[in-house]
């Protein structure tokens, strides 16, 4: 997994609640079995005035010109600023895969779905939460200035405005250690590999049923 | 010290290691695979020259891209038209056949939608860990299993190391006391709770649903309950173990047999709540006040009751809510109208993970017996859950009944739930759907859905347009 230490980029603001996995990457495209090119289909419906298909060159469909990643301004954002309940619906992974593709470094909102936003740390991308007035107030200041730029301070857990003004921010300490490091999650849950051993000895005597062969 | 709650309880007996920063290391009993959020796990495991943890502990069967048509259907895999489609499922009987995975193919009578065809052969039971790359894997914690979603990432993880890396969510009961009024349903019900507490209501928590009108429900109505508690930002949804589900469980082809029954029935009687146990919230609504819902928006939470007026943006004090509002009115197209009964139908569907299971399909043929659907539908179709569910209604002459009242009788798929296989809603069009989620484009690019019950599905068939099943049923 890419590490993500520190990031500065430009901001993108979608002024939209409860943005659902189907709007971040529309149903037809989790027919792929890769976990790469999806950017272009992000925000698929939103995006583009036609219904996309999957393996389609994206290059000459209509736009939908105001669309907050449609318009010159914020080309080659990557952070995306949005409303509360980001990312809810379903757990596809090809949701945090598309911002990532697309170049997405960071999503701040009031709020995420739960399983977006562990979704988003598997893949080098950070979900972070500010209150919404600290919300509104970066809504405010980047629709006013052009090219208004966030640095995201990890390892000190802060976003920096262009002001100077820094926005404090909680992360876990296991997922933050994992997306500081680039960790590979599977490798170090296998570290400890005896204790899970140890759980299956001492669960197959008190629940036995749990562990028998399912050949029918 | 406070008593535990159900969740309390199963998280203690899953837990492998607790970590110092706070995350914590738990076991995982049975995992569920299905073709779309599979294939990049299968590719990191071999990527890395890792092997399944524990064989046993999965199970697979395609279901969200697999065509509901009698005529595709014959020949199995090869009768998938879209070629996107059969990739995707070719790749998961590959897969399932390299690492040695149990996999209900498209052929088996067994096969139909995980989180139908899991509690139907007694592969989830109580007391377990669930997991599949799904969020309405929630589904599952209607057998008091502590269930929910998980990303492709931590899919390919549970395969490696039977573990998930966890922190712990907090409590919330959501009561619903009393008894339920004719034709009010589990669906209603988790609609209305849905409606009460939003779409972010429940984020962070793990739900456990109790009362009465909770108790009283039968298994698949429990089911109906969990599977959406996602809906409402909860990836777990849980009800005590009681006796409708130990009579459930018994005898089904993975459930444990004669002294690891008995064993396991007596260990699953601790599946409750400690009668002192703390939650950090309590939600209680009263299920006499519960009416059918139906939902006019774009997202679960914009859900009224059948005899409610469709609420307006101008109405709405706060600013967001408003902007959310208006831009669901647009893409719903309800300019001119007032009440749900003003909307024109076009298509409706009765399937999904939600409400596919025989009570379901029972419930809306009992409403469509002896009656035709309305003339200005397009299309009504009825998608059984699995290929059990399909045979039993069979054996009952449910199909009979659904097709002499003009609806189409369909093999086991997710279909038009996502409209990830050829079952969609054009442009514009409005559809009566007993899924799970009425987000923009979810049933097809434009298409509009309308959450509800399978009775009020059926009622709105018959109709054309939406109607109380109660009034409908007296004609």
């Amino acid at each position: 997994m890419r590490p993500f230490t520190k990031h500065t980029g430009i901001a993108a603001p979608l002024d939209l609640a409860n943005v659902d996995t189907d709007m971040i990457i529309p149903k037809q495209f989790l027919k792929s079995i890769k976990r790469t090119g999806f950017g272009k289909n992000l925000f698929d419906e939103l995006r583009y005035q036609d219904e996309g298909q999957p393996d389609q060159d994206c290059t000459g469909r209509p736009l939908r010109e105001d669309f907050v990643l449609n318009q010159a301004r914020y080309q080659g954002s990557s952070i995306l600023l949005a409303r509360k309940n980001f990312g809810c619906g379903s757990s596809r992974e090809h949701a945090p895969w598309a911002l990532d593709d697309y170049g997405m470094r960071s999503v701040i909102a009031p709020s995420f779905a739960d399983i977006f936003y562990n979704n988003c740390f598997k893949n080098g991308l950070l979900p972070i939460v500010l209150t919404e007035e600290e919300v509104d107030q970066l809504f405010k200041e980047v629709e006013a200035n052009e090219g208004y730029e966030l640095t995201i301070d990890l390892e000190a857990q802060k976003v920096i405005a262009p002001s100077g003004a820094e926005f404090s921010f909680e992360v876990d300490a296991f997922r933050k250690h994992c997306l500081l490091n680039g960790l590979d999650d599977i490798g170090l849950t296998l570290q400890e590999s005896d204790a899970i051993k140890a759980y299956e000895e001492q669960r197959i005597k008190t629940a036995p049923w749990l562990f028998e062969a399912r050949s029918l | 010290m406070a008593g535990k709650t159900l969740y309390d309880k199963l998280w203690d007996s899953h837990l492998v290691q607790q970590r110092d920063d706070g995350s914590a290391l738990i076991y995982i009993d049975l995992q569920l695979l299905h073709e779309v959020t599979s294939p990049q796990a299968f590719e990191g495991l071999r990527m890395h020259g890792r092997k399944p943890w524990r064989l046993t502990s999965s199970l697979a069967t395609p279901d969200h891209n697999v065509p509901t048509t009698v005529e595709e259907r014959k020949s199995g895999v090869n009768g998938i038209a879209d070629p996107v489609s059969k990739i995707q499922v070719t790749t998961l009987d590959d897969n399932c056949d390299e690492f040695g995975i149990t996999e209900f193919k498209m052929t088996d009578i067994r096969q139909g939608i995980v989180h139908v065809v899991g509690p139907e052969q007694g592969a989830t039971l109580p007391g377990m860990t669930v997991v599949c790359g799904d969020s309405h894997t929630s589904t599952h914690g209607a057998f008091g299993a502590l269930a929910h979603g998980i990303g492709t990432s931590e899919v390919e993880h549970v395969l490696a190391t039977q573990c998930l890396v966890q922190k712990k969510m907090k409590n919330m009961l959501v009561r619903v006391d009393g008894q339920l009024s004719p034709y009010v349903t589990a669906k209603d019900v988790v609609l209305a709770i849905i409606g009460k507490i939003g779409t972010a209501g429940g984020t962070g928590f793990a739900i456990e649903f109790g009362g009465e009108a909770i108790q009283s429900l039968s298994m698949e109505g429990r089911m109906t309950v969990c599977n959406m508690a996602i809906e409402a930002g909860a990836r777990v949804g849980l009800i005590a173990v009681d006796q409708t589900t130990i009579d459930y469980v018994a005898n089904r082809p993975y459930a444990p047999k004669g002294d690891h029954w008995d064993m396991a029935v007596e260990a699953w009687s601790d599946l409750v709540s400690d009668a002192d146990a703390q939650f950090d919230e309590v939600v209680v609504l009263n299920g006499a006040d519960i009416k059918p819902q139906v939902t006019w928006g774009t997202s679960p939470e914009m859900v009224i009751a059948i005899d409610q007026d469709i609420p307006r943006p101008e109405d709405q004090a706060d600013p967001v809510a408003r902007e959310g509002y208006a831009r669901a009115w647009k893409y719903m197209g309800l300019e001119g109208k007032k009440t749900l009964a003003d909307i024109t139908l076009d298509r409706v569907f009765i399937g999904s993970c939600t409400n596919s299971r025989i009570e379901d399909l029972r419930s809306a043929a009992e409403v469509v017996k002896g009656r035709k659907v309305a003339a200005t539908l397009k299309q009504a179709i009825v998608v059984p859950g699995s290929g059990l569910v399909k045979a039993q209604a069979e054996e009952e002459g449910l199909h009979e009944i659904f097709t002499a009242a003009g609806l189409e009788w369909r093999e086991p798929g997710c279909s038009m739930c996502l409209a990830m296989n050829a079952d969609k809603l054009g442009q514009g069009e409005h559809c009566a759907s007993t899924s799970n989620r009425n987000f923009e484009g979810r049933q097809g690019f434009g298409g509009r859905t309308h959450l509800v019950s399978p009775a009020m599905a059926a009622a709105a068939a018959i109709a054309g347009h939406f109607v109380d099943v109660n009034d409908l049923v007296k004609q």
